[in-house]
């Protein structure tokens, strides 16, 4: 297949204006949130229509030309890393609200669409879509089907499979499939859940149908200290112990709020090992009870201090920090590696303890911050490129602690997604017949395997590879030699 | 609690699964049997599942309980209502023998499903033995997990067709600190335009259903969300006991109107206006799910349905056509590979979800 031949093919069915086929233009698209994996697509495609996606797609099937979706670019597995001999399809100009139905709570948009505009459209009629990743202003709703995204307040409003009703998309072949419903189910098999969090593998959602739920009149924020980091992680287990569910339930060791205080002077304690921050959310009444009973449960779990947000802007300045987490380190450090893995909560501190030690053995420094609610633990690995073996040491440290989170019971990605930095965890997670499951799931939707190829799934040598490499781990040869 | 270990059960599971697939001869995945009615045709010789059962693995601070797929739901339920939790989709049973693995095949949710979620938002793991006896695990025991595809959320609803689920992981949730259900007198599209209201208002509402005349509203949560959202909705408090009798009525099937042979459950957006359907139907999940009590033409429910933007299905009566909406071709195309990849010699439940299949 001559690269010629895709764009003489695309130029029939797509305007001239969206396909972006020099050097220059395509540049930017090498490579999402995940810096480190760079490649420069053949070409890019950005269709305005539903139709005009069906015409990229039936074209790249009939060629044998590989096709990767992309969003806002905002991902952090290389989900949307291109590939060479391939097509970038950019959603990004199909950004429109379709319609917003306020009695019904529902909104159907197009994949361009970034999360929080889907908020502030429904905002009017009090209403707001629940998952909000932190990179919410810019992500685009696409990208959150692909990835299962979720955010901060997952623990009681749900990740996007729970909030996503139904998609309108394409197999490769161009076969339109609606799945889902508005009506509270559909027939035969969940093929909407398979497609949430399937990363691109499977088929090109160009409509979203989400879910709006009305948005708590209030809302308010418990920031608490501890000494020790065992201390916060039996906190956060005490609070759900006790029948609590709050909005959201994160964790900050002193290495980060250290890294966020000078930047954005959040009133974080520095002399506390780590801190809890607890939101409640709901009506007035509501959230004045919970507030009183969560700090009941701080306190009896030796919270050295509580504070509770007396007003809206200091509930979002208690947040600021925790928000420009990933920015901050960026300040401290030439480059940051942010790792996703989950775990029962009964292990965090556990978990928090074994970095610590990985950090001398690495030599990098390590921060963490942790949506302990749900056991997603973000450590933020730092390093510098510039210095050798430096990025090898973070991926090496940063597999590691995802390999500890398997062997707790618990996975190598909470809601970043697999993509093709997550590959070689993938062996580690899943035996090769349930990795032979997956790549059935693909074959099932995408036979000639065009759509997204080389994510998701390691291939059998690849993990044979990994696992050879780790009986040698820690001296691992050919260091600078990529592994991908 | 079960040994991990003591697996001799399962070891002989996949012996007979093996077997089976040899000999390409049909087996019918069985809990207790009591959805029986529920599905297309019953095929294969009977291979009873209830025997590998018990809690493996229940941590309430987790907010998460691993159970084999024959424990019995009530075993479960008990379980968790001693440490103050619960199954929040709120699975229909039709025996006291329901067992765990029965409720995930067929993904049935009750009537919190608009406000708490369906069966298969609360799976995050499950154990699949498969047609060449291997056991594959998906998911697994925490909130959030986006390694590799949901197959765990494809199998809720399978009608084991794709394989035996052998355990299962839920996510569970406190109970309410409190609860009330009221009653008002309102005609059906009145009703189910106050549901919808409602449910766009904070308003702690967990199940929401019409019959004759009147609206039920059941109210869960925090002590003062559930006494301003009295005092907002208003009509007649239901004294407890009638309250869960009502409400158990809806969930189970066991309501007056399932003593009908003919049951036609029909599935639309929860702002449908009322359907062109002879007589008045049962309405739960605030308006999304209509039972009809009546021999109907199956061409003509179904078209009814479509209009309104949704499905219907067959609960209980004559089906010639098939009991399930029919899928569009690509996606009926979609189980038949995805059926011939998990289940190559086509031996689990054939015919049970899909005819042919």
């Amino acid at each position: 297949m001559d690269g010629a031949d895709i764009v003489t093919a695309l130029r029939a069915v797509l305007p001239e204006d969206c396909l972006l086929t020099r050097e220059e233009e395509r540049r930017p698209y090498e490579c999402d949130g995940l810096t480190a994996f760079r490649r420069l697509p053949q070409l890019v495609a950005l269709p305005r229509t539903d139709e005009q996606v069906r015409q990229v797609l039936i074209t790249c099937n009939r060629l044998g030309v590989p096709l990767v979706a992309r969003g806002s670019g905002t991902g952090l597995s290389g989900g949307a890393t291109p590939h060479e001999q391939g097509v970038l399809l950019s959603c990004a100009r199909m950004n429109r609200i379709l319609d917003i139905d306020p009695l019904a709570r529902v909104a159907r948009v197009e994949p361009g669409v970034a999360n929080l505009r889907i908020s502030d459209a429904a905002a009017a009629h009090g209403l707001y879509y629940a998952p909000d990743p932190s990179s919410q202003v810019a992500c685009s709703i696409g990208g959150n089907v692909a990835e299962n995204s979720g955010g901060v307040h997952c623990l009681k409003y749900g990740l996007t499979v729970h909030n996503v009703l139904a998609v309108r998309g394409y197999t490769i072949a161009g076969e339109r499939l609606e799945l889902g419903s508005r009506a509270g189910d559909a027939p035969g098999l969940d093929l909407l859940a398979l497609t949430i969090g399937s990363e691109g593998l499977l088929m090109i959602v160009t409509e979203v149908t989400v879910k709006l739920i009305p948005r708590p009149p209030c809302a308010r924020l418990v920031m608490a200290s501890f000494a020790d980091v065992h201390g916060a992680g039996d906190a956060v287990a005490a609070v759900i112990g006790a029948g609590i569910i709050p909005a959201a339930l994160e964790m900050m060791d002193r290495k980060a709020t250290a890294a966020v205080e000078p930047f954005v002077q959040a009133g974080y304690d520095l002399s506390a090992a780590a801190i809890l921050l607890v939101e409640s959310d709901g009506t007035q009444e509501e959230v004045a009870e919970q507030v009183a009973e969560i700090e009941r449960v701080l306190k009896g779990c030796g919270a050295t201090s509580l504070r509770v947000s007396g007003s809206e802007a200091e509930r979002l300045r208690f947040w600021s920090g925790r928000k420009n987490a990933f920015p901050a380190a960026g300040r401290i450090s030439p480059d940051y590696y942010c790792m996703d893995g989950t775990l029962p909560r009964r292990h965090v501190g556990r978990v928090l303890e074994a970095i610590g030690e990985m950090e001398t053995r690495y030599g990098l420094g390590c921060m963490n911050v942790f949506h302990a609610g749900d056991g997603n633990l973000h450590p933020v690995i730092l390093f510098d490129a510039n210095e050798p073996g430096s990025w090898e040491r973070a991926d090496r440290f940063g597999a590691e602690i995802l390999e500890l989170c398997v062997e707790l019971g618990g996975t190598i990605t909470g809601e970043h997604g697999v993509g093709v930095e997550k590959l070689n965890s993938m062996c580690v997670q899943f035996s090769p017949a349930e990795r032979a499951a997956f790549a059935a799931v693909k074959e099932a939707f995408d036979p000639a395997g065009l759509l997204n190829p080389g994510k998701l799934i390691p291939t059998l040598v690849r993990c044979a590879e990994y696992g050879r490499m780790r009986v040698h781990h820690g001296q691992l040869g050919h260091p600078e030699l990529p592994r991908f | 609690m079960v040994a991990s270990a003591d697996d001799a059960t399962l070891a002989e599971l996949g012996e007979r699964v093996r077997a089976a697939a040899r000999a390409r001869s049909p087996l019918r995945l069985r809990g207790s049997g009591g959805k029986d009615f529920y599905g297309e045709a019953l095929a294969g010789e009977v291979l009873e599942l209830g025997a590998w059962r018990g809690i493996v693995d229940y941590e309430p601070s987790e907010l998460v309980v691993t159970a084999r797929s024959g424990t019995p739901l009530a075993e479960l339920e008990g379980a968790l209502a001693e440490r103050d939790q619960f199954l929040a989709f709120e699975p229909p049973a039709f025996g006291p023998g329901t067992t765990l693995g029965g409720v995930i095949a067929a993904g049935l949710s009750g009537p919190r499903r608009m406000y708490a979620g369906a069966a298969r938002d609360f799976v995050l793991g499950t154990r699949l033995l498969t047609g060449s006896g291997e056991r594959l695990r998906f998911g697994g025991q925490v909130m959030k997990n986006v390694a590799g595809f949901d197959v765990s959320r494809l199998l809720c609803g399978s009608l084991g067709i794709l394989g035996i689920i052998t355990e299962v992981s839920l996510k569970v949730l406190p109970r309410p600190r409190a609860e009330a259900t009221l009653r008002l007198e309102l005609p059906a599209p009145a009703a189910v335009a106050a549901f919808n209201q409602w449910a766009a208002e904070p308003v702690p509402l967990s199940a929401a259903a019409w019959w004759q005349g009147q609206a039920w509203v059941r109210l869960s949560g925090a002590e003062p969300a559930v006494r301003a959202a009295r005092a907002h909705i208003g009509g007649d408090l239901i004294e407890a006991t009638r309250a869960e009798e009502w409400w158990a009525g809806v969930r189970h099937c066991r309501h007056p109107l399932f003593s009908q042979p003919d049951i036609w459950r029909v599935s639309v957006p929860a702002t449908a206006q009322p359907l062109p359907l002879p007589g008045e139907p049962l309405i739960d999940w605030g308006g999304t799910v209509r039972w009809y009590a009546a021999s109907l033409d199956p061409a003509t429910v179904r078209a009814a349905a479509e209009a309104a933007g949704g499905t219907a299905l067959c609960w209980r009566g004559s089906a010639p056509q098939g009991r399930f909406h029919p899928l569009t071709p690509p996606v009926a195309e979609l189980h038949r590979r995805l059926k011939a990849r998990f289940d190559p010699a086509g031996i689990f439940n054939p015919g049970r979800l899909l005819a042919g299949l």
